[in-house]
């Protein structure tokens, strides 16, 4: 038991934090890979599919991400679904990230000049080589910037799923806090940690927007 | 065994619920008029003012946007006290979210403000025009319709980032929500309303917006609003 | 038997009209100018010919492969059509090497080697042998069309479609390109180009098409066709360019 702000409690903080890495680099595998799969039939799906895909994105993103995250922890619970709170915030991280994400990458796909389809079109590539081959280079490079930068936002959303118990660097605050009474302490070491993750991924998105160039470096 | 829904405990405390969403329309007007306020002041003094402030204001920018708003507001709401500072949850709450909007903000402006060439200042100013009037005719509406969609998709994403104030028992939607689920015990019920609610403040926030940009951009349609504001809006406006 | 047949085609974009049943046989190694003003309904035409716009009615046939409003083989038509733009769409993520390389590798199959034998060859051909491992922006505009150029022959397509290939370039720089297409006309290519280059047209093209109002509204030997025109439509339009 911890009962004073020192060596211990950093510690205690810095699990925590291990968890926030976990549960943040899960949801960008798991959020972007529907993501992807999002972004592509958004841009080149059948009109019922695009539409559909549009609506999903819609409604989460007019949804406070706590809301996502309780309606995957108490509401499915009732549904006879009992997600202990890792699944829960998962899930719910994971949706959340797929809507932004897939609406980002939709938009590096469709930043892509319509003539590099014709020319790839008039070379008689198929729409998969042509999305293989010329766009999603491309796009992959324009994205990097944006995805990097919301990266940040996943990192920083992993927060909110302390309110449903789940113990990573903010709950671990939380608790901290509650065996010490040092709220300043705790919590200005628990910023810290997350600027210390948070801003070198906010520096190299930066870096990545401002260069432009679409060609590899050589 | 398949779960009944039953909405009917749940509307019986509707009022709680319209409670609610208004309290979260006061919070977060409340947050976005001083959250606007430390963007302009932010981005006129990186613009602006001298070397110094600008450092500071970016550092002021680099630690909110990167520190989750649920610390920022325990540290204000829990931290402060132990240095002397004692806040209800509520102000606790908007001065977190206004901070919080501030830097983002300050951003945003920002890069609206350098999006507007220098040539078109000088040929105000070579007009005869104060610097002031350069600014009120000449950079404001052009610069405001650069950034616009990403302005009001950070306005959308503070709107729905106020539900975090429940933290706090703050009194806004998600938490008149929380209260009504612990009486009702039909979770899901509940934050489905809560969710159906805030989507519906969503969309009247985003037709307001679109309103209010046609109006103000009346020569020309405003760009299409979005609420992936910071990652990838400002990153064109600023480029 | 033709190398291009374009039979009766139609085209509207929504209500209007731009190609008002549009006829037209090219024979191999014929080389074809287009000219008539902006809105005629030309590079619409050369567009349709290897799908980039669909017809609404009439037909298409290259090399037994044909299209017609219900679509067909796009793609065995498009293997044997090549197309060069306007504003020339090379691939900036790749080399002039991989630009060249790509559609014979993934179209045909063509193995790495002979795939980078054949773009050695197509490079020298339009005098960029040494550029293969430049990307587009390390190059001119006159040099990026011509690699446009080779990434076409690379296919080694039965005809080849040029759309106002020197309208984007800078003056000093469009010579280089005619110079490669004129090249290209006397080994023989069958092609069909829609140009501004008056001069051009009359002095490579076998044959000038006139287009007005989504009709050929006249056609003929260059020569002829410039020193004589028929139409007052015809006329009015070189006028100008004469002086």
């Amino acid at each position: 038991m911890i009962r004073s702000f020192g060596w211990e409690s950093v510690e205690f903080l810095i699990r925590g934090a291990g968890w926030t890495l976990l549960l943040s680099l899960m949801t960008f595998v798991v959020g972007g890979f529907f993501a992807l799969i999002f972004a592509l039939l958004r841009t080149l799906g059948p009109k019922p599919v695009r539409l559909a895909i549009a609506g999903f994105i819609q409604l989460v993103q007019a949804t406070p991400l706590l809301i996502v995250v309780f309606l995957a922890f108490y509401g499915l619970s009732f549904m006879g679904l009992h997600f202990p709170p890792m699944v829960a915030a998962g899930v719910s991280l994971a949706v959340y990230t797929t809507a932004f994400l897939a609406d980002i990458w939709r938009g590096c796909i469709e930043a892509i000049p319509k003539q590099q389809w014709e020319a790839a079109d008039a070379l008689a590539l198929t729409r998969i080589q042509q999305l293989r081959y010329v766009i999603l280079p491309q796009a992959f490079k324009i994205s990097l910037g944006p995805t990097v930068g919301f990266m940040v936002q996943i990192v920083k959303n992993t927060s909110v799923v302390a309110l449903i118990g789940f113990v990573e660097l903010t709950r671990a605050g939380q608790l901290l806090n509650n065996m010490t009474f040092q709220p300043f302490h705790v919590f200005l070491t628990v910023a810290a940690i997350y600027f210390a993750i948070c801003y070198p991924l906010s520096f190299l998105s930066e870096r990545l927007k401002g260069n432009r160039h679409v060609r590899p470096a050589h | 065994m398949a779960y009944q829904m039953n909405f009917a405990p749940v509307m019986a405390l509707a009022p709680q619920l319209v409670e609610g969403a208004l309290n979260t329309l006061i919070l977060s007007g409340q947050a976005i008029v001083a959250g606007l306020a430390i963007g302009i002041v932010g981005a006129v003094s990186r613009t602006e003012g001298p070397r110094w402030l600008d450092r500071a204001v970016g550092v002021y920018v680099e630690l909110f946007r990167n520190t989750p708003l649920l610390v920022q507001l325990f540290l204000i709401f829990f931290g402060l006290p132990y240095i002397g500072i004692r806040l209800s949850a509520n102000m606790a709450a908007i001065i977190a979210i206004a901070l919080n909007l501030g830097a983002y903000s300050t951003e945003i402006l920002r890069a609206g403000l350098q999006a507007i060439p220098r040539t078109q200042v000088e040929a105000g100013l070579a007009l005869g025009l104060s610097r002031l009037q350069v600014v009120r005719y000449v950079v404001i509406i052009p610069a405001l319709r650069i950034i616009y969609p990403a302005l009001t998709g950070q306005l959308t994403l503070t709107l729905l980032g106020s539900s975090i104030a429940s933290a706090i028992s703050a009194t806004e939607l998600t938490a008149a929500g929380a209260r009504i689920e612990s009486t009702t015990f039909r979770s899901l019920e509940t934050f489905l309303c809560i969710a159906v609610i805030y989507i519906t403040m969503t969309f009247a926030f985003r037709f307001v917006y679109w309103l209010v940009g046609l109006w103000l951009f009346r020569r020309k349609a405003p760009p299409k609003p979005s609420l992936i504001a910071d990652v990838t809006e400002v990153s064109r406006a600023g480029a | 038997m033709s190398a291009l047949h374009i039979n009766e085609i139609k085209k509207y974009f929504g209500a209007l009209l731009v190609l008002d049943g549009v006829s037209l046989d090219i024979e191999p190694s014929e080389v074809v100018a287009v000219i008539g003003r902006s809105g005629s309904g030309k590079s619409t035409m050369l567009r349709c010919i290897n799908g980039l716009e669909k017809i609404q009615a009439g037909s298409i046939e290259v090399a037994g492969h044909r299209i017609g409003p219900q679509g067909g083989d796009l793609r065995s038509l498009r293997k044997e059509v090549g197309m060069v733009f306007q504003s020339y769409n090379l691939f900036p993520h790749l080399t002039v090497m991989e630009n060249v390389t790509l559609a014979p590798k993934v179209v045909k199959g063509v193995d790495r080697q002979e795939a980078e034998a054949i773009a050695h060859d197509v490079l020298r051909r339009v005098g960029l042998a040494e550029k293969s491992g430049a990307y587009a922006d390390e190059l001119s505009g006159g040099q990026q069309q011509r690699v446009a150029i080779a990434r076409s022959l690379a296919m080694q397509p039965k005809v080849m479609l040029f759309d106002e290939v020197t309208s984007a370039l800078d003056p000093e720089l469009t010579g280089e390109v005619l110079k490669t297409m004129e090249e290209l006309a006397d080994a023989g290519m069958t092609m069909v180009l829609v140009t501004h280059e008056m001069g051009f047209a009359r002095q490579v093209a076998d044959r000038t098409v006139f287009m007005h109002k989504g009709k050929i509204w006249e056609q003929g030997p260059s020569e002829e066709l410039f020193a004589n025109p028929q139409t007052p439509e015809l006329r009015n339009f070189i006028a100008p360019n004469l002086k």
